[in-house]
């Protein structure tokens, strides 16, 4: 039995079509991307080795650390609707009638690509024609927003359709989750005289914790690589005021044609995500973390 | 709210009590279905007001309220949007590659899964890891030496990079969806497979494979949604109208016609109702997919 179980090479030809593939498709790329950064280049031409010189401007790109500054702001507003999206699970997962229909609905923005949601909310936010101002003009609000003209308020404006698209996705997990939770401990807590309220903060959310931090480091590292949306939707504009770390690569490799610079971006937001990955476990580390 | 929820359940003392309580109950519980049924609106009445508008005239659009049915529904926007706008050559290719990398993707998966979980190697658990880690890496890091290297490899406005792309960056998912399934299989059989002297391919492709067809049809519509909707690889590695697909197509017809509503509409329309479908079909395997892929990460 070992031998056939072990068989080298039934497992060499198992494993590694994909594991090249992903050798050569995702871990070679993130290392080029870093070397890359080291060469002024324009996609076409020959690379030319110019050292750490646009590691140096990136660090100094005042441009680069306010559209990293943009994704870090949705993260943390990713984070805060956390809160939201847990209660919500909590009475959902409370045995009430209808959950199930419930969060299926939810789920539905979920589904769509970030592209039609783009479209779908630009029309929205459209200033005369759009959804939200008809509604806010009915309701007697005189001026509407702008929404994703003003500069001082699209980031805050892009949120919205991102709690859309994202709600049920948060709310599925957090509701899957719970339904792991066993019943005795539920039940033996009741039975001393717990109140819901209490038996929620005390024991169903403590026992979620290791999904919660998962879910801190998705929202915030999701945020970090934010781009579709907000491609789409206004395209880092207007001035610079929606630009992500995402965005900002892409419009300098793609479209201005800084291959060299824009690979620099890409590093940064590689490590960016990173770090912020390891400094989130850290602090949610000292956290109790109860497995079952 | 979930307080009131629990009450219910308990043995009230007094008959007054009961009735006071009863009272208290029905409104917390009008109050709580009151607000998750805003919720779902809110959800869903965009996608309402999409189909609206994707039957009105612009003169309806612009004119009568954004809440009003059509009047005359135009069903022409979808006709227009389908023959002017290519949207048939886009809606073929998304089919194309979404098809080709799913089966790709599950077979290469599920080899991977097969010889991770029941065969002994030494470096199993490490490339388990870096099959997993490739999850956490942000794919725009990734995009400007894939163009490259695939513009060495002469593959840049060729199908064959975006359907690469799709199955290296939905590999890792699709092995962590298929891991947690493959743990929790009885491995009886196969061992019993191995006494009798079946041969490995055997006995993954006539006894492991058969038995993981309910987590197979889980990450299949997961794949397909996510290949769906993919934007970045097709905007960035196919130029050609020839090649793209639907996600691009919409966005650039949206710029294109920019103040047709109606014709913009209808093609949002058409590229999100497949999805829609599915999910229709499909809603339990789609939701314990996208469960299951995130909670065991």
């Amino acid at each position: 039995m070992k031998s056939v179980m072990s068989n080298k090479w039934v497992i060499s030809l198992y494993v590694l079509p994909s594991l090249i593939l992903i050798l050569l498709l995702i871990y070679i790329p993130i290392f080029l991307t870093g070397y890359y950064g080291l060469m002024d280049w324009n996609g076409i031409g020959q690379m030319k080795f110019i050292g750490l010189e646009n590691y140096i401007e990136l660090v100094q790109d005042k441009k680069f650390w306010q559209s990293t500054w943009h994704s870090l702001l949705l993260g943390i507003f990713s984070t805060l609707s956390l809160v939201g999206y847990l209660i919500l699970s909590l009475i959902l997962a409370s045995k009430i009638k209808g959950a199930n229909v419930l969060r299926k609905i939810y789920l539905i923005p979920m589904l769509l690509s970030s592209v039609a949601i783009g479209q779908l909310w630009a029309k929205i936010f459209d200033p005369t024609n759009g959804m939200l101002n008809r509604l806010l003009v009915l309701l007697g609000v005189e001026n509407p927003p702008l929404w994703l003209a003003d500069s001082n308020i699209v980031l805050y404006a892009l949120f919205i359709p991102i709690v859309w698209q994202y709600a049920g996705f948060y709310i599925i997990i957090f509701y899957a989750a719970l339904k792991n939770v066993p019943e005795e401990l539920i039940e033996a807590a009741k039975i001393d005289g717990a109140s819901p309220i209490q038996i929620a903060y005390k024991i169903k959310v403590p026992l979620i914790a290791g999904v919660i931090k998962v879910m801190v480091i998705l929202a915030i590292v999701g945020s970090l690589k934010y781009f579709d949306l907000i491609f789409v939707l206004t395209g880092g504009g207007p001035n610079g005021a929606s630009e992500v770390m995402a965005s900002y690569m892409y419009t300098e490799a793609f479209n201005k044609y800084n291959f060299g610079y824009g690979s620099a971006i890409g590093f940064g937001l590689l490590v960016i995500c990173l770090v912020m990955t390891w400094i989130i476990q850290k602090l949610l580390s000292s956290k109790e973390n109860v497995d079952f | 709210m979930s307080k009131i929820v629990v009450e219910t359940k308990k043995t009230t003392l007094s008959a007054s009590y009961k009735t006071s309580k009863s009272l208290v109950n029905r409104i917390g519980y009008g109050l709580l279905y009151f607000v998750l049924g805003v919720i779902a609106i809110i959800q869903i009445y965009p996608l309402v007001w999409l189909f609206l508008f994707s039957l009105k005239t612009n003169q309806e659009v612009f004119g009568k309220s954004p809440f009003a049915l059509p009047e005359d529904p135009q069903w022409g926007n979808y006709v227009k949007a389908w023959t002017t706008g290519h949207i048939d050559i886009y809606f073929f290719n998304s089919v194309l590659y979404t098809v080709v990398a799913v089966v790709l993707t599950v077979i290469l998966a599920s080899f991977v899964t097969f010889a991770i979980t029941r065969m002994q190697w030494k470096l199993s658990g490490f490339v388990l890891g870096l099959f997993m880690a490739g999850y956490m890496i942000p794919l725009h890091s990734t995009l400007i030496p894939l163009f490259n290297f695939f513009k060495t490899a002469n593959l840049i406005d060729n199908p064959v990079s975006v359907i690469l792309s799709y199955v290296a960056f939905n590999l890792p998912i699709t092995i962590m969806i298929l891991t947690g399934f493959y743990k929790t299989l009885p491995r009886e059989i196969e061992e019993a497979a191995v006494m009798d002297g079946c041969s490995i391919h055997r006995i993954f492709f006539q006894i492991t494979l058969p038995m993981t067809v309910p987590v197979l049809s889980t990450t299949i519509i997961i794949n397909m949604i996510y290949n769906w909707n993919e934007f970045v690889f097709v905007n960035t590695f196919l130029s050609s109208d020839k090649w793209k697909t639907i996600t691009v197509g919409v966005n650039n017809f949206v710029g294109q016609y920019l103040t047709d509503w109606g014709a913009i509409g209808a093609t949002l329309m058409i590229s999100i109702i497949p999805v829609l479908i599915a999910y229709f079909l499909l809603s339990d395997r789609i939701v314990e997919g996208i469960a299951a892929g995130s909670v065991k990460g």
